[in-house]
């Protein structure tokens, strides 16, 4: 069990989508979970479906989304960045890396949870997965958490192996479809997709059977 | 928001002819477009806050639809609108969904800045 996990994650839902099973079996063992999410996905382009959202209206409709999420997952302690969507990789790396290193220092997490720099498809993504990792880097080594990546590039099994952790989240997958059904701007066109093309379903079943990492090794 | 009235639109970009605008104009394929076909590459442009000055603004076409913006020294255009509001500050927002209501372009004209 872990004593604190840390995740990090750019936009609401990415929480969810990547790790919400892995974050469900956390704190249901009791251990506390905090959520350093960096922007309000104010630039998504699922609106809901049909759309219920607009360019203006988002923030807000996803930081709502993101909370009733945070609830259903058992995520007690959600901290917002402030960045905004499709810019982070154009701030202040070691400034972002330092807003990070200030709550690992807080929080003495034994588990951090990003995604894997350069395999994680979205500028953003790729961005602050890099940031985290710059600030396990300022950690003393004695100090450092395990870091899991997540990665769903086409070339991530290719260049970084196979995933070396493999959680069985089937035991909370409904918990993981209850935090999906509150980013409903994001996913109601998906589950529409589920309902209406077999092939589609079967890609996201496997999701919700399992969430797998690649330990980073800093 | 919803389906454009083209005439009702049209009164609303005459409304703001000729004053100081905030200008919000995007268009988007989606960031994980590169990743879900082979044949494709991400694409997204936004500018936002820009402040611009038209004299002539026009909505054209049967849906989707264009706007030309027309300014003293160049042009505004966006092409795919399908659905708008004004909204309870009075800005002008105008999208163009894709069949899955995914917002693929936007143009939207406020006398206010937009929200940062």
């Amino acid at each position: 069990m872990e004593r604190h996990v840390l995740v990090v994650y750019p936009h609401p839902d990415d929480e969810t989508f990547a790790s919400g099973g892995t974050i469900a079996l956390h704190t249901r063992a009791g251990t506390p979970v905090t959520y350093l999410c960096g922007t309000l996905g104010q630039m998504g382009r699922n609106m809901g479906k049909p759309f219920f959202a607009n360019r203006e209206t988002l923030p807000d409709v996803r930081e709502k989304e993101l909370r009733a999420a945070c609830a259903a997952l058992g995520i007690q302690d959600l901290r917002l960045l402030g960045l905004r969507d499709k810019t982070v990789e154009f701030e202040d790396r070691e400034q972002l890396a330092d807003r990070i290193l200030a709550v690992m220092k807080e929080m003495r997490p034994s588990l951090l949870i990003t995604y894997y720099p350069g395999f994680a498809v979205h500028p953003d993504h790729n961005a602050l997965g890099a940031a985290a990792i710059r600030a396990v880097e300022k950690l003393p080594a004695n100090e450092r958490p395990v870091v899991h990546c997540a990665a769903f590039s086409r070339d991530c099994r290719e260049k970084l192996g196979d995933p070396d952790v493999i959680i069985d989240i089937t035991s909370v997958r409904d918990v993981k479809m209850a935090a999906i059904r509150a980013h409903r701007s994001q996913s109601e066109a998906m589950l529409a997709r589920m309902e209406r093309d077999p092939a589609f379903r079967a890609q996201r079943e496997a999701t919700l059977r399992q969430e797998v990492y690649w330990t980073y090794r800093v | 928001m919803g389906p454009i009235d083209r005439a009702a639109v049209q009164s609303a970009l005459d409304r703001f002819a000729g004053k100081d605008v905030y200008l919000h104009l995007e268009t988007t394929n989606g960031a994980y477009a590169a990743r879900d076909s082979e044949n494709a590459m991400a694409i997204c442009a936004y500018i936002r806050n820009g402040l611009v000055r038209y004299q002539r603004g026009v909505i054209r076409g049967d849906g989707p639809y264009r706007v030309g913006l027309k300014m003293e020294n160049g042009w505004i255009y966006a092409e795919g609108l399908t659905d708008w509001e004004v909204d309870a500050e009075g800005r002008l927002l105008m999208a163009g969904h894709d069949a899955e209501g995914r917002l693929a372009i936007a143009l939207e004209l406020s006398e206010t800045p937009f929200r940062m």
